[in-house]
């Protein structure tokens, strides 16, 4: 039977196994959103704005590993949806966002909602297709899902005229796909394992530093099982939190600009750095000149252009993180030799006695609500086990900090692109693929401002979402960096006419919450917690000069760190 | 160094835009660039000449490679290769002595003159890209009027190819 394109996209979606559509109409999908109204396989959620449906995708991604889906209309729908669609290139989110296009006729005539919606987001997808022919279309949906979900992740768009979703044809959707210009790396190369290996096991200062890319990889299990078989330290990247329980004493935070300081004098003393699944980003590697100066580098990863990209590494492993670490497993258990105990044991001391900097230590006496002493608390009364989204700035480093992530796809937030106004629409996203679960965002009073439309979407789809909004009137990381670097001089960032956030949560229909003093705080939390059928926006007045320790500044090295 | 990639890509719309602006987002530099259908219509063959130290050839062709579109390459200066660039260049010739020199510098690089007119002569010349300059080069006291230049193609001696 000939199906119309509108019709045919509908039923990809059905053999895809999506449940969950992030969207919102507009003209030249109205064909599709037909379609989908006469089904009931795929729920489509209705958000307030294009952009936030790309971070609800990627909220839905993030805590699923599996892959996220949208559909705007043309024009506006599609530019709105660029920065989440960027946002998801850089943290390698697999996403399928489909946008509507003016009919086929009409390309490049300025017609009314056109946009070259293929050329905008070619720098910041994956790939890209517009598709000419309704013949085409299955296929490509296909090749969409294939390129989005396999070697490392990223967002593919697919643009869609209206025509074609009119046009009929037969229906058959393929069974798989084959790509000769795309076939990503599983396995590791068996020379550079063995290699690799023989570099970890000679270590006398290791470090295992592992990313987002263990998560992607679903390689969790694989990492702690490797850690716990050498017994070298690990630290995690912000986006790889989780991947390693950080509870364990193996653990030693994480790392970068905003890292313990054990994690990041370890990097600048470590003898062999075993790089799994990260990307040598510059908020984790300060100046690069000034990087790991004695390490030889393992570097494991899918993706062959994050390797030598920013950091010259000495043995390469092209590979799904889950494979590779399953083969160095197997490849340590078969042969005798294993770490020398006695070098190792002085390196934990050294390490050891960094920890006891304590550098996350704060004023725990204080009259004003401390950010952390709220991630702590939510911490222990969550027993460490909320999925936490975030949105960017001081509050984002807190969580990373404090919230203490023992499981993988738990902790959902902007790392690479750094979007403010993520976290809400992440939190619904997250909160529609794991209805009974516990969903927090964390926020602040100026990263909630921009997609704080989204309240009224979570009332629709009855989401219980904990918002947990730091605010100190300040965006708190601009105002930081401009006390640190600018001598106090606070340009824009002082957030001024602030509106009533307990009243505007009740508005959209929500619970409010102002929270003044530390005193109030565990039982505002535990109360909004046993709320388990509503969303509650609790608004903590926050320490206004409280700043992020410790901190690299831009352009030290990992052992320059400010300390509080 | 001067590196000339060529590259074997699906002649799709788009992917000529997808090479180009991945060295402007990530700021390489393209010197010449070219490209046509190859014997088999759903492939392309694009070729560039680029300039940068180990490192960047490195990422350009590992960033080129992770293109969807882009199906293999190969970087010809790691092989004993060929390399052609044709050019078609038109000067001014104002009497016979002027005509008489184009005619012998042509044949001297041999090249062609393409067309005649009264006053001008168009040359074609084809070789690698130092010959041509070298050409340009002869003819600077003549008034050129214009100089088209194809670009850098090439292809690899022997045994090694780029082909699937």
């Amino acid at each position: 039977m000939e199906l119309t394109g509108a019709e045919i996209f509908v039923r990809c979606l059905q053999e895809e196994n999506v449940d969950t559509l992030f969207g919102y109409p507009g003209g030249s999908v109205l064909h599709i959103y037909d379609a989908l109204y006469r089904q009931d396989k795929v729920e489509h959620i209705l958000v307030r704005h294009e952009q936030a449906a790309v971070h609800a995708a990627e909220g839905y991604a993030k805590s699923t590993n599996r892959p996220g889906v949208v559909l705007v209309t043309s024009g506006p729908g599609a530019t709105n949806a660029v920065t989440g669609i960027a946002d998801a290139y850089m943290d390698s989110v697999p996403l399928v966002v489909f946008s509507g296009q003016v009919p086929t006729s009409l390309i490049g005539n300025d017609a009314f909602q056109e946009v070259d919606t293929v050329g905008i987001t070619r720098p910041c997808v994956k790939h890209n297709f517009l598709v000419k022919d309704v013949k085409d279309l299955a296929t490509t949906i296909k090749k969409a899902f294939y390129v989005a979900t396999t070697g490392r992740p990223g967002p593919v768009v697919v643009d869609i005229p209206k025509d074609i979703t009119a046009d009929k044809c037969e229906f058959q959707y393929p069974r798989s796909i084959k790509m000769r210009s795309y076939n990503p790396t599983v396995k590791g190369h068996p020379g550079q394992i063995r290699r690799a290996v023989d570099l970890i096991l000679s270590a006398r200062q290791p470090v295992i530093y592992s990313g987002g890319g263990v998560i992607l990889s679903n390689a969790s299990r694989s990492l702690t099982e490797l850690t716990r078989l050498l017994n070298y330290p690990i630290t995690n990247t912000l986006m790889g939190l989780g991947a390693y329980p950080s509870s364990d004493k193996q653990f030693i935070g994480m790392l970068g600009m905003h890292g313990t300081y054990e994690a990041n004098m370890a990097m600048h003393h470590a003898d062999v750095l075993i790089a799994i699944g990260a990307r040598f980003d510059d908020r984790v590697t300060g100046n690069i000149e000034k990087f790991c100066p004695n390490a030889r580098i393992v570097h494991v990863d899918v993706d062959p252009a994050s390797i030598s990209k920013n950091v010259k590494v000495d043995v390469p492993i092209v590979g799904q993180v889950d494979s590779v670490l399953k083969a160095m497993i197997k490849e340590i258990k078969a042969g005798e030799r294993r770490p020398d105990p006695e070098p190792l044991e002085n390196w934990w001391k050294q390490i050891d006695e960094w920890r006891s900097m304590d550098c996350l230590k704060y004023d725990r006496d204080s009259e004003l609500i401390k950010p952390q002493y709220v991630l702590e608390t939510l911490h222990r009364l969550t027993q460490g086990d909320a999925f936490v989204t975030s949105d960017v700035g001081q509050h984002q480093m807190w969580t990373a900090q404090f919230y203490g992530f023992d499981k993988p796809n738990r902790w959902i937030n902007s790392g690479g692109l750094g979007t403010m106004g993520f976290g809400l629409p992440a939190a619904i996203g997250t909160q529609l693929a794991h209805r009974d679960e516990t969903v927090v965002c964390v926020t602040g009073e100026a990263s909630i401002q921009m997609c704080i439309q989204e309240l009224s979407t979570a009332l629709q789809y009855h989401l219980p979402i904990k918002v947990v909004a730091l605010n100190n009137r300040y965006m708190g990381m601009v105002r930081q960096w401009q006390e640190f670097f600018y001598q106090g001089r606070y340009a824009m960032s002082y957030m001024d006419a602030l509106p009533d956030f307990v009243q505007l949560a009740e508005a959209y229909g929500h619970v409010g919450m102002r929270i003044e003093s530390p005193g109030d705080v565990e039982g505002a939390l535990k109360e909004a917690l046993d709320m388990k059928d509503r969303l509650v926006f609790m608004d903590f007045i926050t320490d206004q000069s409280e700043n992020v320790y410790p901190m690299i500044p831009a352009g030290a090295g990992q052992n320059e760190m400010i300390l509080l | 160094m001067r590196h000339i990639i060529s590259i074997l890509m699906e002649n799709e719309s788009g992917a000529l835009s997808r090479v180009a602006g991945l060295f402007s987002a990530r700021g390489y530099n393209i010197e010449s660039l070219t490209v046509a259908p190859t014997e088999d219509p759903t492939l392309s063959r694009l070729t560039l000449v680029t300039r940068g130290s180990d490192q960047v050839i490195e990422q350009i062709t590992k960033q080129l490679n992770k293109l969807v579109d882009v199906v293999k390459l190969l970087d010809l200066t790691e092989h004993r290769h060929i390399e052609r660039e044709m050019m078609l260049i038109k000067l001014k010739v104002q009497d016979a002595d002027q005509r008489a020199e184009v005619m012998r510098m042509a044949e001297i690089f041999r090249g062609h003159i393409i067309d005649v007119s009264a006053a001008t002569y168009v040359v074609e010349l084809t070789g690698d890209s130092d010959k041509l300059d070298a050409f340009v080069e002869s003819m600077s006291h003549f008034e050129v009027i214009e100089v088209v230049r194809s670009g850098v193609m090439g292809i690899a001696r022997g045994d090694v190819a780029l082909k699937l």
